[in-house]
């Protein structure tokens, strides 16, 4: 009997399907990946697991666990397993621990819920987890709080939580998904390493295709609600038998085609042009907090003397961990942030420390795409609205027609209809709203975009259009891409050229190619080897599993 | 911890003299002669002189502004126009009645709205919700000065069980002087409870959304071991800004129904003070009252520094 | 912002009436409002006129709420003291209003030592307990509606001051806004544009409970003879007059207290309707 049988499981909440006659089989030991596109099913499986669903919600079908079947289970039985046989581990470690408590009450309070130990042995207990994911109790009293903990340290107390009692299943729903990719692959060691030591069954949840390859023995793919494909990892992503694991797959490894621009090699062979960009010893220095009333704060250094170049239609990737300071930087090149010193020079004119009006014309040609589809536009504005909006650079003001022309148009670039106009953001996907961001930051056919994670919050089908859409307009307009990611992938597949940032300083710079296969710098080389990749992890699953 | 605090302190004693120029200015610089606001408008030419001389108002605006403040600071406030007495006297003496009522109508407030709030975040979109909630949307309407004269109407005039007005002062003894505070105290104390019960609901509800309320049940905890060991802590904080903000109607409450009971404190002095137009009075209540909001507000952040260690390291 | 939020572009009004607390209050306002523009066309009796035979008389057919001291119909005295109520609580949350949003906006937009010390300048005000200073105010200035409405309104300008600041300080760091800037917008169209409307159920919300406290406020002005004077009828005043007759004419208290409680109870009903449907995380099922 396998540790976990899901077998037709059906899930309601308020008259909606959402889980349409899942089947999942976990043995003790292994590890099982479970990944779908947003709206997939994912999350809600684990948490009809814990008996954890929203209110309204009507769960049939069977989970056999223990030899309980969980849907009939009461709600008594549910709470002795949970912390106990089953642990679970969220996405969110910022959220979710409780702020008013000590991490010690919070990993004692579950040992002494399950097995009655007193306070001082609960302690004990937890100190000993707490040890083994890596917070040593001499760096990390029980007595801290959640508070003086960063991201990745409070996922690793989550993580003692959930495997305190040593649960023979462990469920992980997107465990690193808020972390940055060097946390991601400290935290899916530690998994791993906990899952081999007791033999515990995990279900990891994950979007990310390559992160569920390194890490499952085995691989279901979720669509709509239904399981698309089950079976061993290697074979079930190599064989790609149905076509929905074939276009996942295709969609992850995605290279948008990028023909060598000849622009490109003209401008640099033309010296005599000022570069389009040019960065020159660029601080900026947040002030931070004061330690105490009468000293001086501190100030956080988070651009640290910044220099480079970019020519024109060139597209180059600015990678780094989270905190690196890459978003800062961006936004001092848009000039929306004031740089603490330094100066940036945008086609020969610097634009720092000018005031707006001067900056018009620098701005008309320098736009800005982000990262959140949702954020990114005023829900109370109708998408011609919206894509206008940097018409307000120009200094002739264009005629009804002619403004409405130039909407079409950008609308047409980047694949929507004329007719979208009219809708508001809500009424389009997220991967439609990066095309409406795109189709904003190209109106006034700027020579420069800044694109701060511009995929990085879409599903890998949409992403791999997305990435198409730049390498497109790269090509067709010969517009510039400063790219900023944490994904070297995305790197890989768009950039020319990729700096490498850590710790406010750009510590490394090169053809992306080399950089990312042979990085010379410690930062780049950490980087790289966490990054997740599916080529690598896909070949190395093959030789494991033949 | 020490520095939270210590700005706190500052900038409530910022608070405080900013505030004490407001009241000089309202009171003393705005009306144009004090005197002859006072006196009225039939007051011979020489008795409303006398006063000015009184009063110091020959003197410039600063000398007479830090006169005053100077006096507070020694707790000598001056002396009331009507009354003939020291004002330091005349409040210590209402005071006895004001902040008892204020304190019980406080205690009264909490003791209902709290579990009555826990109570129905715990039971959301149950009928007991329903109902409690409804009953609190009503209680927030009630003007406490009419509720005042429903109770009176129903336990002084028809069940005959307590005075409808007046106190006859601690000496007569703790009963009868809480048997006279008690009717104001509870027209002051439920309405006021409404408002808490519907805070400190909203408040649970919205922690028990939180993520680390799902962990704790992920941990094993029963959906009520959740409420109370994880949820009802949290959920305090903004509890706590509201019993502050609380004190402040509570005590602009007194005031108004210190007059439908016919209560000797502080809130009716203030209205007599003004009718009459002794202004020396009115400021000195009112800096008076200024200073214990401000007080109060600086219990509640010193309270947000016990509750919330994030404040506590936050140096 | 999740897709339900942004839904309420469409169907805004239809949505809203879908909530059984912005339904309820909506009517119960409705018809208080109609009442008060009624009595300037009609009502059942003259309050002017004083018929002292018909003296404090109990409901009958003739007088439906029965009639106070002077023989006025306490019905007619209902209807036209809600223009009373209404006016000056409406015109005192318009001074908020029209003062504190600009200013809360200003102080987001600017930061540092202007927002500081505007700030600061709330922390004097939110100092002083409202219906004290306006016992102050009045009794400084005289009593009076006009008073009551300057009293009221200048405590409503640091609430709506502080609404607006923290609402322009949430939309502010949007990606929009950023969007907005790098558009070349300034600071004055951005808020015009981008944070006024995306704060206007705020405002809103807010709106409603400070007219609802506002008609609280002037009742207990007025029931201190400090605000609106007589002859003018206000509620407040009526329940002052019908303390001492409690005991020969307990009605006279009943009929201007349920007035009071169905207006703010309408106001107050509005505004958690509103809350719910500008909060769905929060969205309580009734």
């Amino acid at each position: 009997m396998s540790l976990l049988e899901i077998e037709n499981l059906k899930l309601d909440i308020g008259g909606t399907p959402i889980l349409k006659g899942i089947e999942l089989k976990i043995e003790a030991g292994e590890i099982m990946g479970l990944v779908g596109e947003s709206g997939s099913g994912k999350s809600m499986t684990a948490l009809s697991v814990m008996r954890l669903l929203p209110e309204f919600a009507a769960l049939s079908g069977r989970i056999g666990f223990n030899g309980l079947d969980l849907v009939k289970a009461s709600e008594e039985d549910m709470c002795a397993l949970r912390g106990d046989d089953i642990g679970m581990v969220f996405q969110e470690p910022m959220t979710a621990l409780n702020p008013l408590k000590t991490i010690g009450e919070q990993v004692a309070e579950g040992i002494r819920l399950h097995t009655g130990a007193n306070r001082t042995d609960a302690e004990g207990q937890a100190r000993v987890m707490l040890q083994r994911v890596g917070l040593p109790p001499e760096k990390f009293a029980l007595s801290r709080y959640p508070h003086e903990l960063s991201g990745g340290q409070r996922q690793r107390v989550v993580i003692a939580i959930a495997c305190a009692l040593k649960p023979k299943l462990l469920i992980a729903d997107e465990p690193t998904t808020a972390l940055d990719v060097v946390l991601q692959a400290q935290i899916l060691d530690l998994l791993r390493e906990l899952v081999n030591e007791n033999r515990m069954g995990m279900l990891l949840i994950s979007h990310d295709l390559a992160v569920a390859t390194e890490m499952a023995d085995r691989i279901t793919i979720l669509r709509g609600g239904e399981v698309m494909e089950t079976g061993d990892t290697a074979q079930t992503l190599s064989a790609q038998v149905r076509p929905y694991t074939r276009q996942l797959t295709q969609a992850s490894l995605h290279v948008p085609e990028r023909h060598k621009r000849v622009s490109a090699t003209t401008s640099s062979s033309n010296e005599s042009k000022p570069p389009l960009l040019s960065v020159k010893n660029v601080t900026k220095d947040y002030p931070g907090r004061r330690a105490s009333l009468f000293e001086k704060p501190q100030t956080f250094r988070a651009v640290d003397n910044v220099s480079f170049t970019l020519g024109e239609g060139r597209s180059v990737a600015l990678v780094g961990r989270s905190g690196c300071g890459k978003s800062t930087l961006a936004r001092v090149i848009l000039a929306l942030e004031k740089s603490t010193s330094g100066s940036v020079a945008f086609r020969g004119e610097v634009v720092t420390g000018r005031d707006e009006a001067a900056l018009r014309s620098a701005r008309r040609d320098m736009q800005v795409v982000f990262q959140d589809p949702y954020g990114s536009f005023n829900p109370r504005r109708t998408v011609e609205w919206l894509v206008a909006e940097p018409l307000h650079l120009l200094d002739k003001k264009p005629g009804k027609a002619e403004r409405r022309e130039l909407i079409e148009h950008a609308l047409h670039e980047v694949g929507l209809q004329p007719s979208d106009m009219h809708k508001y953001p809500h009424e389009f996907s997220g991967g439609q709203r990066q095309r409406i961001s795109i189709a904003r930051a190209i109106i006034t056919r700027p020579k420069l975009v800044v694109a701060d994670e511009p995929v990085s919050a879409l599903d890998v089908s949409i992403r791999a259009q997305i990435l198409d859409l730049f390498a497109h307009l790269n090509q067709k307009l010969g517009v510039a891409y400063i790219f900023i990611t944490h994904d070297l992938t995305v790197a890989r597949a768009i950039t020319d050229e990729v700096m490498v940032m850590h710790e406010g300083r750009i510590v490394e710079t090169g053809k992306t190619e080399e950089v990312l296969s042979h990085p010379q710098s410690d930062a780049a080389r950490m980087l790289v080897e966490a990054a997740p990749d599916l080529h690598l992890a896909l070949a190395k699953k093959m030789q494991e599993q033949g | 911890m020490t520095a939270y605090l210590l700005r706190r302190i500052v900038s409530g004693l910022v608070t405080l003299v900013v505030a004490s120029i407001v009241v000089f200015s309202v009171l003393e610089v705005i009306p144009g002669d004090p005197a002859r606001l006072m006196l009225g408008m039939n007051a011979t030419d020489d008795a409303v002189q006398a006063l000015r001389v009184q009063m110091g108002l020959d003197q410039g605006f600063l000398i007479r502004y830090f006169h005053w403040t100077g006096g507070l600071l020694t707790l000598d406030f001056g002396k009331s126009y009507t009354y003939s007495v020291p004002v330091g006297e005349l409040i210590a003496e209402r005071v006895t009645v004001s902040l008892p009522l204020a304190l019980i109508a406080l205690a009264l407030s909490t003791a209902i709205a709290i579990p009555v709030g826990v109570f129905a975040a715990a039971r959301r979109g149950k009928p007991a919700d329903t109902i409690s909630m409804a009953v609190a949307q009503v209680g927030v309407a009630i003007p406490n000065f009419w509720f005042a004269l429903l109770l009176v109407y129903l336990f002084a005039v028809w069940l005959q069980l307590v005075p409808a007005g007046g106190f006859p002062g601690w000496q007569a003894g703790i009963g009868p002087a809480l048997k006279a505070l008690i009717l104001p105290a509870i027209a002051l104390a439920l309405p006021q409870a409404a408002i808490l019960a519907r805070v400190s609901r909203s408040a649970l509800i919205e922690v028990l959304g939180e993520d680390f309320i799902r962990m704790a049940r992920a941990k094993g905890l029963s959906r009520n071991a959740a409420l109370w060991r994880h949820a009802l802590r949290n959920a305090m904080l903004p509890v706590l800004t509201i019993l502050g903000l609380q004190f402040a109607f509570l005590l602009a409450g007194t005031v108004i129904i210190e007059n439908v009971f016919y209560l000797p404190g502080v809130g009716r002095l203030v209205v007599q003070a003004i009718n009459q137009r002794d202004l020396i009075v009115v400021e000195s209540v009112v800096m008076l009252l200024v200073a214990s909001v401000i007080l109060i507000n600086l219990l509640v952040d010193m309270a947000y520094a016990v509750v919330d260690p994030r404040l506590r390291t936050r140096a | 912002m999740s897709e339900t939020a942004t839904h309420r572009e469409r169907g805004f009004l239809r949505e809203a009436f879908a909530n059984r607390s912005f339904a309820t209050g909506t009517i119960i306002t409705t018809l208080i409002v109609a009442m008060a523009l009624l009595s300037f066309f009609w009502t059942p009796y003259d309050v002017t006129k004083l018929v002292v035979a018909d003296r404090m008389l109990p409901p009958s057919w003739d007088h439906i709420l029965g009639t106070d001291q002077f023989g006025r119909d306490v019905l007619s005295m209902i209807m036209v003291g809600a223009r009373n109520s209404i006016a000056v609580a409406l015109v005192a949350v318009g001074i908020g209003m029209g003062i504190g949003v600009p200013l809360g906006c200003w102080a987001a937009a600017k930061g540092g030592y202007i927002d500081d010390a505007l700030m600061r300048a709330n922390d004097v005000v939110f100092a002083f307990p409202a219906l004290l200073s306006a016992i102050m105010i009045t009794a400084v200035f005289g009593p009076g509606a006009i008073n009551a409405i300057i009293a009221i309104g200048i405590f409503n300008i640091p609430v709506f001051a502080r609404v607006a600041r923290a609402g322009a300080l949430s939309i502010r760091p949007r990606e929009f806004v950023l969007a907005a800037r790098a558009a070349g917008k300034g600071p004055m169209l951005i808020t015009i544009e981008h944070i006024l409307p995306n704060i206007t159920t705020l405002l809103l919300v807010q709106g409603t409970i400070q007219f609802a406290l506002g008609i609280l406020a002037e009742a207990s002005l007025s029931y201190l003879g400090l605000g609106a004077q007589p002859p003018m009828p206000s509620w407040g005043r009526m329940l002052f007059d019908a303390q001492t007759r409690m005991v020969v004419a307990p009605h006279l208290a009943i009929a201007p207290g349920m007035a009071i409680v169905f207006t703010v109870l309408g106001l107050n009903l509005i505004g958690d309707g509103l809350a719910d449907l500008l909060d769905p995380k929060l969205r309580r099922r009734r």
